[in-house]
């Protein structure tokens, strides 16, 4: 044993996990602080798989948009920055009450952290809200993957509005193609579909994410009720803060990335 | 337990460090501001550095995060240095196909160029169909 | 004094299938995950009969081939025969070699190495044990219900075109990732926070730093491939146009997402087979390993230097001039880590005191079978000569050598080691040695005449061949079998041990100095109540050689050394 974890509660000589094991603590460590340290390291290990998982299509954008630069300019003139701004401001609230939640578990702060929790999952739902808004405008203009059947961008069948009907953005990008040469405006039109195609992975990997954050934050709100967290026992909340974290960076890229290249 | 355990731990106040409301509150302070000025760059033309300022603002934001929010400052460094880690990975995983893809993107083009004649965008995007909705659904739409 | 087999221990201690298949004891696990992994190894090895009886003659009869095994006459046995060498290639891969020793070994011997109770996350353990199974299920389910015929790399855009079951195994492979990036976490942190008091980095098994640098690629590349797989299978469902080129998509851009894990996951099923090898030389011939820190700085070397060098695998993909150039060059840099090992591993058998036991057996052919794997990676990364030599026989002899030559071999022999732990058994030597024997007879047989007919030009992955290759093919597929029979008989030495007459075993049958022989065989539930005290892990002075046990003990505390006397005093559990 470490000096350090040597006059540790719940360090015990004489059997390896006797009865003055602290509550919190499993029969396989020794101390908490090694069960904390434990915690963290693995949540950061997670959290490296995470970077590395988004990085394959970080690189399929990155790729995508370095040989295609003018006409990912164009594409991101679809996207709403407005909706995209008040986004990135819901998530960083969210950042910060979960980074404050972190504090109220540290202390004790059972109902302040009760509350904190519960802004960050109604800032987490007011996020996949705006997701819902943008997603379904998309939709119905047929700003779609080009393999889906209502993507404009379809190369066997392209999809054509109803005059009237959601069709501001396909009238757009009739006019603006309507010089090009033949060979250009193939070129222009599937790579527009491209992009869409990596739009909606990206934004819906990150969706999915966010989901995902909703459920562990849900998780860690009846904890709270049952009054589980506090200064011995705040682990769960951490790392749950640090995975919210995570998905607040992606979105920090994303944003900028997706909205802000025109 | 190893005696590297507890090696770049800054202090031993419980089990982590608690950070104090006014650092949080000021960093999302800095987190809000900067993503204002990320939407006025964003908006204006900067002679090609759009992109380039953009990241910039963007890792600024996303080191606040990490180094407050998630505690690296006060955290291990093994956490730090893990994190930096697979970033440099991400890097060269960027480097390598961003510089391939550059390579060959001219064969890409003239593939593209053979099937052009056969795709529907060949020709100028038609006209939309003509409405089957009335105007009031129309109206309420938008 | 007799050995007998403790009163309770980790496989008494309950009964019943709920308390195997909900269990968090990691040598539970562990060999749930050995049967399991066994069981797969059998599956694959059947496809690789398969291919190989398809191939032991030019033009075999279509008609009769389809007969033969049974299928639908409608696929055509040139199908059949890509459905074969596809899910040979890829349960090998995804279901064998990659869970085999990291999951399967790691988790039984790891633990008990570091003196420690468990690992650090047992419900994580368990939840990546039950992902490999439902990974394994998705397998299964592309197996029956219209195969699969892409190849184990899923290159698009053939992977996009083909109406297999591309989705079913892509979401198969796509979970065993996971699997295998929880399993590298959890062996990440329980090395990290578990290791015992007195244990420094520079004291630990070499083993412990195999797998430790094993984990590093599986947490840092295994996500990739979860990434590239999804991709795929968002590809072909809703069409995405990021690799699809009908779509204006990339088929390039999947071959570098792939490989850049694809190439790490080489050294995720080679570097612990390293780590095996590593502890069966230094134990078999009763001398401090040759060179430690150089094994393990070497280990963590190959992991970082394994993300750099992915693009040898494109180079006649379509990959640019530049960038293969790059790569080829690059490629060798992984060759200096691999070269110190095997120099040390020969280092460490001069002037040892050899026991040729059967894990010994194991241990010494991988030595030559690696040697041959690993040379021969080196024509391949070469630019010029790989333009000749890519997708030929050569390239799949060259990596048979190194994924079942040293992998699948050192997992043998692992198995073979651990086993009187494991079960608290012995096995029959002359049994044993004669399986391994033959296998490594059957396996130069098969893969050496390979590398012959690929040097002449024999593509892979077709299922028929000119008349030049035929010796070259009916001798490889002789070879297979006689592999096969080798395998068998190993498995029968194994179960032999189980059956009839048991032969119990000492705590420690084969003179290790390591944590994991200082419990009983089989360990009890928890292994042990406190860490015994550790010394450096290939100081053989420590233990000696106890006629009465049949094994080795404790060196006497009297002897004087306080070393020594620490040693000795260790409460055995």
């Amino acid at each position: 044993m470490t000096t350090a974890s040597a006059d540790a509660p719940g360090h015990d000589d004489d059997h390896g996990h006797g009865h003055d094991h602290p509550k919190h603590l499993a029969h396989h460590f020794d101390t908490l602080e090694q069960q904390f340290g434990s915690s963290k390291l693995g949540m950061w290990a997670f959290l490296l798989t995470e970077v590395l998982f988004f990085s394959g299509l970080f690189v399929a954008y990155a790729t995508l948009r370095a040989n295609n630069s003018e006409v990912f300019s164009y594409a991101s003139s679809f996207l709403d920055t407005k909706w995209g701004a008040i986004n990135t401001v819901v998530l960083l609230i969210s950042s910060f009450t979960a980074a404050m939640s972190v504090r109220n578990a540290q202390l004790g702060e059972t109902s302040k952290l009760k509350r904190n929790l519960i802004i960050t999952l109604i800032c987490a739902g007011g996020f996949m809200g705006i997701k819902y808004v943008e997603y379904s405008h998309k939709w119905h203009a047929g700003l779609l993957p080009p393999g889906l059947e209502n993507s404009m961008f379809n190369p066997e069948t392209p999809w054509i509005p109803e005059a009237g009907h959601h069709d501001t953005d396909y009238l757009n990008l009739q006019r603006d193609t309507m010089d090009m040469a033949p060979a250009e405006r193939v070129h222009f039109m599937t790579t527009l579909g491209r992009f869409f195609g990596v739009y909606f992975f990206l934004t819906g990997l990150h969706g999915v994410h966010v989901l995902i954050g909703m459920g562990v934050i849900s998780w860690l709100i009846l904890r709270t009720s049952r009054g589980e967290f506090g200064p011995d026992n705040f682990t769960a909340v951490d790392l749950v803060a640090l995975y919210w974290h995570l998905v607040d960076l992606v979105w920090i890229f994303l944003f900028p990335l997706l909205y802000l290249i025109a | 337990m190893t005696a590297h355990a507890h090696d770049s731990h800054d202090d031993h106040h419980g089990l982590g460090h608690i950070l104090p409301v006014k650092l949080l509150a000021g960093v999302l302070a800095a987190l809000l501001f900067l993503t204002v000025l990320t939407v006025i760059t964003g908006s204006t033309y900067l002679y090609g550095f759009d992109l380039g300022i953009a990241m910039v603002i963007a890792t600024v934001k996303a080191t606040l995060v990490c180094v407050i929010f998630m505690h690296l400052k006060w955290d291990k460094g093994f956490h730090a240095f893990a994190f930096l880690g697979s970033v440099l990975f991400v890097g060269v995983f960027l480097a390598y196909t961003l510089t391939d893809t550059k390579q060959y993107q001219g064969d890409v083009r003239s593939f593209g160029d053979d099937v052009s004649l056969n795709s529907p965008f060949a020709q100028p995007l038609p006209d939309p169909h003509p409405s089957t909705h009335d105007h009031e659904d129309e109206n309420a739409e938008h | 004094m007799t050995n007998t087999t403790p009163d309770v221990h980790y496989l008494n201690c309950d009964k019943g299938f709920k308390s195997w298949f909900w269990t968090l004891d990691h040598k539970r696990l562990g060999l749930m995950y050995m049967w399991s992994v066994i069981a797969a190894f059998i599956l694959g090895g059947i496809f690789a009969l398969l291919v190989r009886m398809e191939l032991m003659q030019p033009n075999m009869g279509i008609e009769e081939n389809a007969a033969l095994y049974g299928w639908s006459k409608e696929l055509g046995p040139a199908n059949l025969y890509n459905h074969f060498f596809t899910l040979h290639g890829a349960i090998m891969v995804f279901l064998v070699i990659i869970p085999g020793i990291p999951a399967a070994l790691g988790n039984f011997a790891l633990p008990m190495m570091l003196g420690a109770k468990d690992v650090a996350y047992p419900k994580l353990n368990r939840f990546s044990y039950h992902l490999w199974l439902s990974g394994a299920i998705f397998f299964v389910l592309a197996l029956v219900t219209k195969g699969l015929d892409t190849g184990w790399t899923f290159y698009a855009p053939y992977s996009l075109e083909t109406d297999t079951a591309v989705v079913f195994a892509t979401t198969g492979a796509f979970i065993l990732g996971f699997s295998s990036i929880f399993t590298g976490l959890n062996m990440l942190v329980t090395i990290h926070k578990l290791r015992p008091d007195g244990m420094t980095w520079f004291k630990m098994p070499l083993f412990l730093w195999a797998i430790y640098a094993t984990a590093i690629i599986q947490i840092l590349a295994t996500p990739v491939i979860g990434i590239a797989l999804l991709m795929l299978t968002i590809e072909r469902v809703l069409g995405v146009g990021i690799f699809d080129p009908t779509l204006g998509g990339d088929p390039v851009l999947f071959e570098h997402i792939f490989w850049f894990y694809s190439h790490p996951a080489v050294y995720v099923m080679v570097l612990p087979a390293m780590g095996v090898v590593s502890e069966l030389l230094a134990n078999f011939s009763r001398k401090p390993i040759f060179g430690y820190r150089s094994i393990a700085f070497s280990s963590v070397a190959i992991a970082i230097f394994s993300f750099i060098v992915w693009g040898h695998h494109m180079f006649v993909s379509g990959q640019s001039d530049l960038v293969n150039v790059v790569f080829s060059a690059l490629t060798f840099s992984v060759a200096v880590p691999s070269a110190i090992k095997v120099f040390n591993w020969i280092a460490t058998l001069y002037k040892g005191s050899i026991s040729l036991d059967t894990p010994m057996w194991y241990a010494l052919s991988v030595i030559w079978l690696f040697g041959i794997g690993g040379l021969t990676g080196l024509w391949l990364g070469t630019l010029g000569t790989d333009i000749h030599l890519h997708d030929t026989y050569f390239v799949v002899a060259h990596f048979h050598f190194v994924m079942v030559g040293s992998a699948i071999f050192a997992f043998i022999g692992g198995v073979f080691y651990w086993w009187p732990k494991m079960y608290g058994v012995m096995y029959n030597e002359t049994v044993a040695k004669t399986g391994t024997a033959i296998a490594f007879i059957g396996f130069n047989l098969t893969f050496l005449p390979q590398f012959v007919a690929g040097s002449k030009g024999m593509p892979r992955r077709y299922f028929d061949y000119a008349e030049e290759f035929a010796s070259y093919n009916f001798w490889s597929s002789i070879g297979a079998m006689t592999l096969g029979v080798g395998l068998v008989i190993a498995l029968y030495a194994l179960l032999k041990s189980l059956m009839g007459e048991r032969k119990a075993a000492p705590a420690n049958p084969w003179g290790a100095v390591t944590l994991d022989w200082q419990c009983t065989s089989p360990p009890p539930p928890h292994n042990f109540d406190h860490a015994p005290p550790v010394d450096g892990p290939y100081d053989h002075e420590l233990v000696r050689w106890n006629e009465d046990l049949q094994g080795y003990e404790p060196v006497d505390p009297v002897d004087g050394d306080p070393n020594l006397a620490r040693m000795g005093s260790a409460k055995l559990a």
